[in-house]
């Protein structure tokens, strides 16, 4: 990146020149995306929807994406440039990995992102603004580590489980309650995908599974052995099995009271 | 007064070349040679740390004998080349032949400009292909041309004789195994034709191999694997390569970017 910025900056996201603008540009936005960790590693999913204003821009949009072999990152907000900012990282993540010979920790790698996501701030102060969420394998710690963003860079770990984007609120609301921390892999990739579900049922931005025409969320696991994408086979495995038990209780799974 | 001193231009270029010749023939051979999926660069290196050879993109890889501050100055160049294209067009745009082609212009300006002194290097950069015709291997040597190389190539100090004894011996569709014997005979040849021992831990070998599920297709075989590959009888050691190279594999089977260099 820093050789990009002195040899084609204008490649750069947030070195472009801004046309000044009044009132919110219609762009597509991304939206939910949540995180949980469970011993040994993480997973990542995000849903299939991006809207803009009050329409459905796509049904099938892909928000989760390797970032490298032991990291992922799911994106919220603008897409278009979401996806642009995710593909400078996983270039900048190998670029790295090529020439010294070794990854980058995870720290740097979230601190990387981190700078990205700064340099993108006067387009988020237009309404443009990219909120990715940061999961991956420690291989250090031996364990997967989340990492949340706001706007303006600013960068926290989540212990546990994390959510970003319009459903968030929802989402981490469901997580909260069927959180524990001893999932094995298959109960935390149902966790995401139940706290999807409950996003998409109260945040019109956020898509269900769409069973007529075979859309399922993204569901990602990064353990150990590196960075997986549950074929679409496993995911709508999983998204068919709970809509099974929504169709007996709408609202999902009851904790306890007490 | 003394008049300046006159040097034909012939002179002056048959002298680089001499100094540069002389340069790359104090360091190591290295072969590169196909196989039935794909490409594999053998060479003799002391060093774990200080590679010969080294991932330039998914399908491009990079080997080089000689000085080792000047190649990895190109090994950069050439990693900032490809990573600069991939981002601007798109992976599949960044190719062997683009790649030669900057290298050939880098060295054959370095080796034609009186200023600088000609680099001591010689390069061999291969693609592979999805099948063994879509293969690619150029070899460039100091002055900046470009040699379209097939089957197998040797560079280094032992250049010659070890690619003439590979000639002779390679053929189309060796299994892995096949072809790293056939290398590491080839490097143990010495100038006056006696044979030496080399042992795996001097031995570098890394592969482009085209049925590696990830998009970067460049692994270093190191350890127990190169040890299997070398004392099996061939189909032997291949199969189990094979299933080592899957468990692998499997880490980061849909991960695009994924597939690290140093895996092991």
């Amino acid at each position: 990146m820093d050789f990009l910025s002195q040899h084609q900056p204008e490649m750069l996201p947030g070195k472009r020149q801004l046309p000044p603008v009044q009132g919110v540009i219609e762009a597509p936005h991304g939206t939910t995306i949540v995180a949980a960790t469970f011993p040994g590693g993480v997973v990542l999913a995000g849903d299939r929807r991006a809207t803009m204003g009050n329409v459905i821009a796509q049904r099938d949009i892909e928000k989760v994406f390797p970032a490298d072999e032991y990291s992922a990152v799911g994106i919220a907000g603008t897409a278009g440039l979401a996806v642009e900012m995710v593909k400078l990282f996983q270039l900048e993540l190998e670029h790295f990995e090529k020439v010294e010979g070794a990854q980058l920790s995870l720290e740097g790698k979230a601190n990387r992102l981190s700078t990205m996501i700064r340099s993108n701030l006067a387009m988020a102060m237009q309404g443009l603004a990219v909120v990715p969420l940061f999961a991956g394998y420690d291989v250090d710690r031996e364990k997967g580590r989340i990492f949340s963003y706001d706007v303006t860079g600013g960068r926290s770990e989540e212990s546990g489980f994390a959510a970003t984007g319009s459903g968030s609120i929802f989402a981490r609301g469901a997580m909260k309650k069927l959180y524990s921390e001893n999932l094995n892999e298959q109960q935390a990739t149902t966790l995401v995908v139940q706290a999807l579900y409950d996003a998409a049922d109260d945040d019109s931005a956020t898509g269900g599974p769409d069973v007529a025409r075979r859309i399922y969320p993204i569901v990602t696991v990064i353990t150990e052995e590196g960075f997986r994408r549950l074929t679409d086979e496993e995911s709508s495995e999983i998204a068919r099995s709970i809509l099974e038990r929504r169709l007996e209780q709408p609202d999902g799974p009851r904790a306890a009271l007490l | 007064m003394s008049t300046p001193f006159y040097v034909s231009p012939q002179q002056a270029m048959a002298d680089r070349a001499e100094y540069a010749r002389k340069g790359i023939a104090r360091g190591r051979s290295l072969v590169v040679l196909q196989f039935a999926d794909g490409i594999v660069f053998v060479g003799e290196n002391p060093s774990r740390a200080l590679h010969k050879f080294s991932e330039i993109y998914d399908r491009i890889g990079f080997a080089a004998a000689g000085k080792y501050n000047e190649y990895e100055n190109l090994r950069i160049g050439g990693v900032r080349y490809a990573d600069l294209r991939g981002y601007t067009y798109d992976r599949d745009d960044v190719t062997a032949r683009g790649l030669a082609n900057v290298y050939a212009q880098t060295l054959g300006t370095i080796f034609s400009s009186a200023a600088e002194k000609p680099y001591e290097v010689e390069l061999v950069v291969a693609e592979v292909g999805e099948t063994p015709e879509g293969d690619q291997i150029y070899r460039l040597p100091h002055d900046g041309s470009i040699v379209d190389e097939h089957g197998s190539v040797a560079v280094g100090g032992n250049a010659e004789q070890i690619s003439s004894y590979l000639d002779q011996r390679h053929r189309e569709g060796m299994t892995l195994a096949e072809a790293l014997k056939l290398a590491v005979q080839a490097l143990s040849r010495d100038t006056n034709g006696s044979e030496r021992e080399i042992p795996a831990e001097r031995l570098e070998v890394a592969v482009l191999d085209r049925t590696r599920p990830q998009q970067r297709k460049f692994r270093r075989i190191v350890g127990r694997q190169l040890s299997r590959l070398l004392a099996g009888d061939g189909t032997g050691a291949e199969s189990e390569a094979e299933a080592e190279g899957d468990s692998e594999d499997s880490a980061g089977s849909s991960g695009g970017a994924g597939g690290s260099e140093d895996e092991k």
